[in-house]
C-alpha cells in the first residue's frame, strides 16, 4: 500500500512543480536576454488566475471544445503518474510501458488538434495541421529512439528500462549515445520548444502550439496550459530517467528517497540551464525546415538501431 | 445444438434473405425488413457459430451437395471460428443499419438488386471461412466476389462507377485465378481437393515457395495489399454505404482468411523458406504507409476510408509476416503473439472500419455529398452520428483506451523481440517496420482529425451541409454496436485474448497461453510482467474520472459567455475562411512531394493590377503513383501484345485450318 503513497506523492511532485520549472526556464531565458523576467511563482499566479475567470466561448464551439482541456490535462497527468519520477517500480509504472506512455501523450495532443478544429478559424486550422504533421514525423523518431533502449533492456517496462542502465554491467554502448541525440531532438519539438516553435509568441504565422489554443480562455486554457507544462517535465524526466537514472531510488525508504528527490531536482536544473541557454542561443527555424530536422531525429535513431545490431548484438 | 449447426445456419439464412428479397419483390417494405432480419439472424448465427468454434474442438461435416465425385467438405475449427465471429458480428451491426439506410435510398432507386446479392455476398464470404475442400472454397470465394460487383456497380448510372466496377472484376478474376494457381499446386502433391489431403502432403520446398507466392498475389489482390490494391479506392466508394461497410470491414478480411488457411495451415509453416515472413513484412510495411499517405490526400471521405484499408491490411500483414518469421526460426510461442496481433487486428479493424463506413453512409445520406470540402459543422446538427463517428476515429488512430491501440501495441511487442533472431538479416529489417508502423499509425492520427475535424467541426461549407439532420433510430443502433465493441475490446483485452489463442494453436502449434494475464485480469501482458504490461482500465478510469469533472464543473458553473470568433479585426468570418481538407494535407504534400509528385494549378484573375485580385482559384491533383508506374505499363505492354498477334485473327479459312493442323501436330507431340 505504501507503494501506492509514495507513487501519488510522485505524481503531485511532477504535476505539482511543473508551473515552477516552466518559470524557471523562462525566468533564465529573461536574464540571458538582459531583462528582468517574472518571479518564479508566476506560473502559479497565471493559474489561479484563469480558473477563477469566467471562460468566453466562441458561439459556435460545440461540447468536444469544452471537454477537450480535460482529456488533454487527464492523458498527460496520468503520464505523469505512470513515469518513475524519484521511485522505480510504483504500482501505476505497471499500467502502461513506454508505448502506451508516448501514446497517451499521442491521445491528448489528438484531442487538442480536434478543440482547435472546432470552432472553425484559420489559426485552428493551421496549428491543427502543422502540429499533426510534425507529429507524424516525430512519433517515428521517438520510438526508434526508445526501441534502442528497450532492445538492450529486452523490455518496454520503463522500469527495466531504468535498471538496465544502472547494472553495474553496462557497458560503453555506442547506440545509447545516438538514441539520446535523437531523443532529445524530438523532446525539442515534441514540447514545443524553439527552433521548431517558439512558446513564446502569439500571433505569428509560424506559431503551432499557440495556434491551436487560440480561441481557449479561463479555466480551459489553465488546463491545457498546466498540461503543456507537465509535458516539458515529463519530457526532462524521461530523457533523465532513462540515460542518467543514477541517483533514483530503488526500495521506497524515506532516506534513499528524499535523495533521489534532490538528484532529480538538481539534474532537472542542469537540463533547463542547458534548454535555456540553447534557446537563447538558437534562433526558430522555418516551419519547412522542421521536417529536416525531424528527419535528422529519425536518422540518428536509425544509426542507434544500427549500432546496435552491428557492434552490439555481434552477427 | 452445436457449433456446426450454427455454422450451417448462417449461411442458409444469408441464402434465405436473398431468395425472400427476390420473392418479396414489389412489397418494398416487408421486402427490407425481411431481408435485413434474416441477415441479422445469420450474423448472430455466425456469431454463436463463430464462438463454439473457438472453444470448441474442431468439427467436420460433409454435405449432400455438389459435383457427384466431390460433395461439399465444411470444417468449423478455430481459425473457421474467428472469422466467422469477426463475419457475424459486422453482418449483424450492418443489417441494423440497413433497415434504416435502404429506407432513405428506396426513394431514388429500385433495391431489388441490392436484396438479392447483399445476402449472396455475404453466403460467399461465410462459404469460403468454413469450406474444407478447394471447390467449395472456389465456388464460395466467386460467389462473394461476383456478388460483390453487383454491390459496386448498383448506381450504374454513372459512368465512373461500370469503370471501378470493371476494375473490380478484373482483378478480382485475376486473383481468382492465382488462388486457383496454389490450389493446382497442392493438388498435385496432395491427390485430392480435400484440404485434408492437402495438408498432409509432401511437398518439395520450390513448389511450396511457388505456392506461397500464388496465395500472396491471390489474396493480397483481394485484400488490397500494396501494389495490388489499385480496385479498391474505386470500388469501395462507389457501393452503397452499408455494402461498402461489408467490403472493407470483412470481405478484404476474408482474403486474410484464405491466406492463413493456405499458406498457415495446408502448406504449413514447416515448409516456409526464410523470406516468406520477410517479403509479407515488406508488403505489410509498404501498405501500411503507403495507404494511409494516400488516403491523406483525399476529399472524398469514402475514398479516403478506402485508403485505410490498405493502411491497415498492411498493419495485419505487418503482424503476419513477424508471425512468420518467428516460425520459421522455431519460436513458437513468439509466432503466435504475432498471429495473435495481427487477428486482434483483423476484428478491430472489420468493426471500426464497418463503424465509419456506416458513418460516412449517415453523412452521406443527410448532407448529400462525400465531398469533404462540402461539409463541416456536422457535430451540431448530427450529435449522436458525431460521437460514434469519433469512438470510430479515436480507434482508427491507435489510441489508448480503444481497441486500435491494443493491436498495434501487441504488434509492436512482436516487433521488439526481433533480437531473439540473433544476427539474421531480419532481425534488422524488423525494427524497422516497426518504426513504419509508428509512422503509418501517427499518419492515421493526422489523417482522421482531419476528417473530423473537416467534416463535423467548423462551420458548414454548403447549403446541404447546415441542413443536414440527425439519422433514424436504426442507423445510430448500427454504428452503436461496433462502438461500444471498440472499446470493449479496448478495455478487455484480457479477456479477448484467451478466445483467440486457440487459433495459433492450430497454426503454430502454441498459444500464448497464461502469460497473457499472469499478473491478474486487469494487465495485459503478452509474454511477461517484466517484460510490458498495459492496463487500460486504469487509462479508462482516468478519463472516466476526468468527464465526470467536466460534467460536473459544467452543470454548476451554469451560464455560459459566448461571443463571436476572434477574427484579428476582421467583420465577420465566414465559412470559406475556414481551413480545407486540402489545406490541412499541404504541409505533407510539400514533405512527401516526391512520392505524391502533386500537379497543382493556381489560376487567379485580377482587376488590371496583381494586388486588386478578383478570384484565386487553387486546384491540387494527387495520383496514385502506383498507376502510373504499374499498371499503366502494363496495361500498354498487353495493348502492345495484342496487336503483334492480331494479324493471326484476319486469315482466311485456309489459314485457320493450318493452325489446327499445327496444333494437332503439337498435341500428338506432346502425347509421344
Amino acid at each position: 500500500m505504501s507503494l501506492w503513497i509514495w507513487n501519488l506523492i510522485e505524481a503531485l511532485l511532477i504535476i505539482g512543480i511543473a508551473p515552477l520549472m516552466t518559470a524557471f526556464v523562462k525566468k533564465l531565458k529573461a536574464r540571458l536576454q538582459n531583462r528582468q523576467g517574472p518571479p518564479l511563482l508566476q506560473g502559479y499566479r497565471n493559474l489561479i488566475k484563469l480558473f477563477a475567470r469566467q471562460p468566453v466561448l466562441a458561439s459556435q464551439a460545440s461540447w468536444l471544445f469544452r471537454a477537450a482541456p480535460y482529456v488533454i490535462f487527464a492523458a498527460t497527468a496520468l503520464a505523469a503518474a505512470i513515469m518513475p519520477v524519484i521511485l522505480v517500480d510504483t504500482p501505476l509504472t505497471a499500467a502502461a510501458d513506454i508505448i502506451a506512455l508516448v501514446a497517451l501523450l499521442a491521445l491528448a495532443r489528438f484531442f487538442t488538434a480536434l478543440a482547435a478544429m472546432d470552432v472553425g478559424t484559420a489559426f485552428g486550422g493551421m496549428g491543427a495541421s502543422r502540429e499533426m504533421t510534425f507529429a507524424a514525423l516525430t512519433e517515428p523518431a521517438m520510438l526508434m529512439s526508445i526501441f534502442v533502449l528497450s532492445m538492450v533492456a529486452q523490455s518496454t517496462n520503463i522500469t527495466a528500462m531504468i535498471d538496465m542502465v544502472l547494472t553495474p554491467e553496462l557497458t560503453l554502448r555506442p547506440s545509447l549515445a545516438f538514441a539520446l541525440a535523437a531523443l532529445v531532438l524530438v523532446t525539442i519539438a515534441e514540447t514545443g520548444r524553439i527552433p521548431v516553435d517558439n512558446p513564446a509568441t502569439h500571433l505569428e504565422l509560424t506559431m503551432v502550439h499557440e495556434a491551436m489554443i487560440l480561441e481557449y480562455s479561463g479555466r480551459y486554457l489553465a488546463l491545457i496550459e498546466w498540461a503543456n507544462q507537465i509535458k516539458l517535465l515529463l519530457f526532462a524526466t524521461l530523457i533523465l530517467n532513462l540515460f542518467f537514472p543514477w541517483g533514483i531510488a530503488i526500495y521506497p525508504y524515506t532516506t534513499a528517497i528524499l535523495i533521489a528527490a534532490v538528484a532529480w531536482l538538481g539534474k532537472l536544473l542542469v537540463l533547463f540551464v542547458l534548454l535555456a541557454l540553447f534557446e537563447t542561443w538558437m534562433a526558430k527555424m522555418r516551419i519547412f525546415r522542421v521536417p529536416e530536422y525531424l528527419g535528422l531525429a529519425f536518422l540518428l535513431a536509425i544509426l542507434g538501431m544500427l549500432t546496435h545490431y552491428i557492434l552490439e548484438v555481434g552477427v | 445444438m452445436n457449433g456446426m449447426f450454427w455454422a450451417l445456419a448462417a449461411p442458409a439464412l444469408a441464402l434465405t434473405a436473398s431468395v425472400t428479397g427476390m420473392l418479396l419483390f414489389g412489397l418494398r417494405d416487408f421486402q427490407r425488413q425481411g431481408v435485413c432480419l434474416l441477415l441479422t439472424m445469420s450474423g448472430l448465427s455466425a456469431v454463436v457459430a463463430g464462438i463454439t468454434g473457438l472453444l470448441a474442438p474442431q468439427a467436420v461435416a460433409t454435405l449432400p451437395i455438389g459435383l457427384p465425385w466431390l460433395p461439399m467438405h465444411i470444417r468449423l475449427d478455430a481459425l473457421a471460428g474467428f472469422f466467422l465471429l469477426v463475419i457475424g458480428l459486422l453482418v449483424s451491426a450492418v443489417s441494423l443499419y440497413s433497415v434504416g439506410y435502404m429506407r432513405q435510398l428506396a426513394d431514388r432507386h429500385n433495391l431489388t438488386t441490392l436484396y438479392i446479392f447483399m445476402p449472396l455476398f455475404v453466403t460467399g464470404m461465410l462459404g469460403v471461412v468454413i469450406a474444407d475442400d478447394a471447390y467449395s472454397f472456389m465456388i464460395s470465394w466467386e460467389l462473394m466476389s461476383i456478388a460483390s460487383y453487383f454491390l459496386v456497380t448498383f448506381e450504374h448510372e454513372q459512368e465512373a462507377n461500370r469503370k471501378a466496377g470493371f476494375l473490380y472484376l478484373l482483378m478480382a478474376h485475376l486473383g481468382g485465378l492465382l488462388i486457383l494457381g496454389s490450389f493446382a499446386v497442392l493438388y498435385t502433391a496432395g491427390g485430392s481437393f480435400e484440404f485434408d489431403a492437402m495438408r498432409t502432403a509432401e511437398l518439395a520446398p520450390t513448389w511450396a515457395s511457388v505456392t506461397f507466392l500464388l496465395a500472396l498475389c491471390g489474396f493480397g489482390m483481394k485484400a488490397g495489399l500494396m501494389p495490388l490494391h489499385a480496385w479498391l479506392p474505386e470500388a469501395h466508394p462507389v457501393a452503397p454505404s452499408n455494402a461498402s461497410a461489408l467490403m472493407s470491414g470483412i470481405m478484404i478480411k476474408v482474403a486474410i482468411c484464405g491466406f492463413l488457411r493456405v499458406v498457415w495451415d495446408l502448406t504449413g509453416l514447416e515448409n516456409a523458406a526464410w523470406w516468406w515472413g520477410g517479403l509479407v513484412l515488406m508488403a505489410g510495411s509498404t501498405s501500411a504507409v503507403g495507404g494511409v499517405l494516400l488516403a491523406l490526400q483525399q476529399h472524398d471521405l469514402k475514398r479516403l476510408l478506402a485508403y485505410h484499408s490498405v493502411e491497415n491490411i498492411g498493419i495485419i500483414a505487418i503482424g503476419l509476416g513477424l508471425g512468420m518469421i518467428f516460425a520459421h526460426y522455431d519460436y513458437s510461442t513468439l509466432a503466435a503473439l504475432g498471429l495473435v496481433a495481427a487477428l486482434y487486428h483483423t476484428l478491430n479493424h472489420a468493426l471500426f472500419k464497418g463503424l465509419l463506413f456506416m458513418g460516412a453512409g449517415a453523412v452521406l445520406h443527410s448532407a448529400h455529398t462525400r465531398n469533404m470540402e462540402q461539409l463541416g459543422g456536422l457535430i451540431r446538427r448530427m450529435p449522436r452520428t458525431a460521437v460514434l463517428f469519433l469512438v470510430g476515429c479515436i480507434s482508427i488512430s491507435a489510441l489508448p483506451p480503444f481497441n486500435g491501440f491494443v493491436s498495434e501495441w501487441l504488434t509492436f511487442q512482436a516487433a521488439l523481440m526481433a533480437p531473439q533472431l540473433k544476427g539474421t538479416v531480419l532481425s534488422a529489417l524488423i525494427p524497422f517496420s516497426a518504426a513504419m508502423l509508428a509512422l503509418a499509425g501517427a499518419l492515421a492520427a493526422a489523417c482522421f482529425v482531419k476528417v473530423f475535424g473537416i467534416v463535423f467541426q467548423g462551420m458548414p461549407r454548403s447549403q446541404s451541409a447546415a441542413e443536414a439532420h440527425e439519422v433514424d433510430g436504426w442507423m445510430q443502433l448500427g454504428m452503436a454496436i461496433p462502438a461500444v465493441l471498440c472499446l470493449l475490446l479496448g478495455v478487455l483485452p484480457v479477456m479477448v485474448i484467451p478466445l483467440i489463442d486457440a487459433v495459433p494453436k492450430i497454426l503454430v502449434h502454441a498459444t500464448l497461453g497464461e502469460s497473457v494475464a499472469s499478473s491478474g485480469w486487469l494487465w495485459l501482458t503478452p509474454i511477461a510482467q517484466e517484460r510490458a504490461s498495459y492496463s487500460p482500465l486504469i487509462v479508462l478510469g482516468a478519463l472516466l474520472l476526468a468527464g465526470c469533472t467536466f460534467l460536473f464543473i459544467h452543470f454548476r458553473s451554469g451560464v455560459k459567455r459566448r461571443t463571436a470568433l476572434w477574427s484579428c479585426g476582421h467583420p465577420d468570418l465566414n465559412a470559406h475562411m475556414q481551413y480545407t481538407a486540402t489545406s490541412f494535407s499541404q504541409p505533407l504534400r510539400r514533405i512527401f512531394a516526391n512520392l505524391y509528385q502533386p500537379h497543382d494549378k493556381l489560376l487567379r484573375s485580377d482587376y488590371g493590377n496583381t494586388l486588386l485580385v478578383k478570384k484565386i482559384r487553387y486546384q491540387v491533383h494527387v495520383q496514385d503513383l502506383i498507376w502510373r508506374y504499374l499498371y499503366i505499363p502494363i496495361r500498354q505492354i498487353t495493348e502492345w501484345l495484342t496487336r503483334r498477334v492480331d494479324w493471326l485473327h484476319e486469315r482466311s479459312i485456309h489459314g485457320y485450318l493450318t493452325f489446327t493442323f499445327i496444333t494437332l501436330l503439337i498435341l500428338l507431340g506432346m502425347l509421344i
